[in-house]
């Protein structure tokens, strides 16, 4: 069993967590985006091999964060909020 | 020199104390230029440069592998061959590898051991049993044999499994397809490999890919350990590593690498003779020829490049396991492993020419690529061989994700991958 940390909750087991994709794959904006730009974003993945930037959801408090993982030996830093606390309204 | 396998040649050479036989293929050194070049000595790579010799006549060929022959997935998968596919598209494909599979052992004259025992998709709720009956009629209308099966057909393919008024996945019934079986996973690729290799196909292993060669805006060849090979088109065929091979040539892939586990049992005697995946369980089972329960299950969900699995997805399948055939609990593990497979958006592969000219895609099959190796060589190479499309692989095109013309089988048979 894999140990996570939520930047809210803490460690937590891993089966409390679910993927969400690249960190910085941001929804493309404006009206004309090309079939192409919009592939990239729906289904186009950096998938890498060791150090990835990473959106994770803690499924059981509902956060979505960013964790720094490593994809072959598994090591994941622990997860941070993408809006830091201080800036939040 | 024995070359040929058969009864006779057996027995001649029992009498020549074995010292006979020709080597299974060769292991030449790499030339410095080639009409084509595959890279991946797993079971797709290698059956790709047979179907080239084969079908095309193209012998000048090479396929490049980092490790050994089969050593990836080809031979950490749990052998199951099958086509209970939902979309048309899907059903051509996948029974072209299964049809593929039926004449391989006396087109390569190699024993591939396949086993057309069927296999039983069950069904536990009426809900499932409703999917069912519509995974069934799609399979028959696409022309492919599929039976729906009662509770009573379940009990006769499966008398061990838990039948008990108390059974937390009571078997209402569902899909099954005769046709389906195992095969001995590196029986493929050494029987591909060796047929390859006798029409003139150079197999070079211990030689890993470090670059591709671009000029004018294509591919012209690969960069490698063993120095420049240059070619006049590549193919890859490098599941779980196609993202990394896609970097190198300048572009992203829509795949997501995954860890899926298997594990095996100790020996037992005969028991199932059948393999049987449960869906709700998320567990499948089929036992070898060797008498080993060989026990496989779901994604673990968890990008991953280590090829080793985690206890959560291991528990599911193992509970699972148990909970449907209660004998088994006295069994032991003896071994568990996993391999890394190419996830896609809609668990459908990839087959076509990448945005780098030149070079060609084989991957995404997901957790399906041991039952796809003679579509996915076949395919793969009619792409090297003439540069266009085979009718089959047209709509698994990478353009098909812009042209939101997914084939989504996770939605459409409830396959995983």
């Amino acid at each position: 069993m894999q140990i996570f940390s939520c930047p809210f909750c803490g460690p937590r087991p891993e089966y409390e967590f679910h993927f969400g994709g690249d960190l910085g794959n941001h929804r493309p904006e404006g009206a004309d985006v090309s079939p192409e730009v919009w592939a990239q974003y729906l289904h186009f993945r950096n998938n890498p091999k060791g150090i990835a930037q990473e959106i994770w959801l803690h499924m059981t408090c509902g956060e979505i964060f960013a964790m720094q993982r490593d994809t072959v030996s598994m090591a994941a830093e622990p997860g941070q909020p993408l809006i830091p606390e201080e800036t939040r309204p | 020199m024995t070359r040929h396998y058969s009864a006779l040649s057996l027995l001649k050479e029992g009498f020549n104390n074995q010292q006979g036989w020709v080597k299974a293929w060769e292991n030449p050194r790499p030339k410095p230029r080639y009409d084509i070049v595959i890279i991946g000595g797993g079971g797709h790579g290698l059956a790709t440069a047979y179907y080239l010799a084969k079908t095309h006549g193209i012998t000048n060929v090479a396929v490049i592998e980092k490790g050994w022959l089969g050593g990836g997935n080809t031979g950490r998968n749990t052998t199951v061959v099958r086509s209970n596919y939902f979309f048309p598209e899907s059903v051509r494909l996948y029974d072209l590898a299964l049809k593929l599979y039926e004449g391989l052992s006396r087109e390569l004259n190699y024993n591939i051991m396949l086993s057309q025992r069927g296999m039983i998709s069950l069904a536990h709720t009426p809900a499932e049993m409703e999917m069912s009956a519509r995974v069934v009629n799609a399979m028959q209308i696409n022309g492919t044999d599929a039976e729906l099966f009662g509770p009573e057909d379940v009990r006769r393919v499966l008398p061990i499994y838990n039948f008990g008024p108390k059974a937390r996945y009571p078997a209402l019934g569902g899909v099954w397809q005769g046709r389906s079986g195992t095969a001995r996973h590196d029986a493929v690729a050494w029987g591909y490999a060796r047929a390859a290799s006798r029409l003139g196909v150079d197999i070079i292993q211990q030689c890993e890919v470090q670059d591709f060669i671009i000029e004018g805006g294509r591919c012209r060849g690969v960069v490698t350990s063993h120095g420049t090979i240059r070619a006049d088109r590549v193919g890859m065929a490098v599941a779980g590593h196609s993202s990394q091979m896609s970097a190198k040539a300048g572009f992203r892939l829509p795949i997501v690498s995954y860890a899926l586990q298997a594990c095996v049992s100790e020996p037992v005697k005969p028991v199932l003779d059948t393999i049987v995946l449960s869906p709700g369980a998320g567990t499948y089972a089929s036992q070898s020829d060797k008498g080993e329960m060989v026990v496989g299950g779901g994604l673990d969900r968890i990008p991953s490049y280590g090829q080793r699995g985690n206890l959560p997805v291991l528990e599911t399948v193992v509970s699972g396991l148990v909970e449907m055939f209660p004998s088994f609990r006295q069994l032991k593990l003896m071994r568990h492993w996993a391999g890394i497979v190419d996830v896609v958006p809609d668990s459908s592969p990839i087959i076509g020419e990448s945005p780098l000219p030149g070079l060609f895609l084989n991957c995404g099959w997901g957790t399906g690529g041991f039952k796809s190796i003679p579509a996915g060589g076949t395919l793969l190479a009619h792409l090297l061989a003439t540069g266009t499309h085979h009718d089959i692989s047209r709509p698994f095109d990478l353009d098909r994700f812009a042209r939101g013309r997914l084939i989504d089988e996770a939605a459409g048979s409830g396959i995983a991958h």
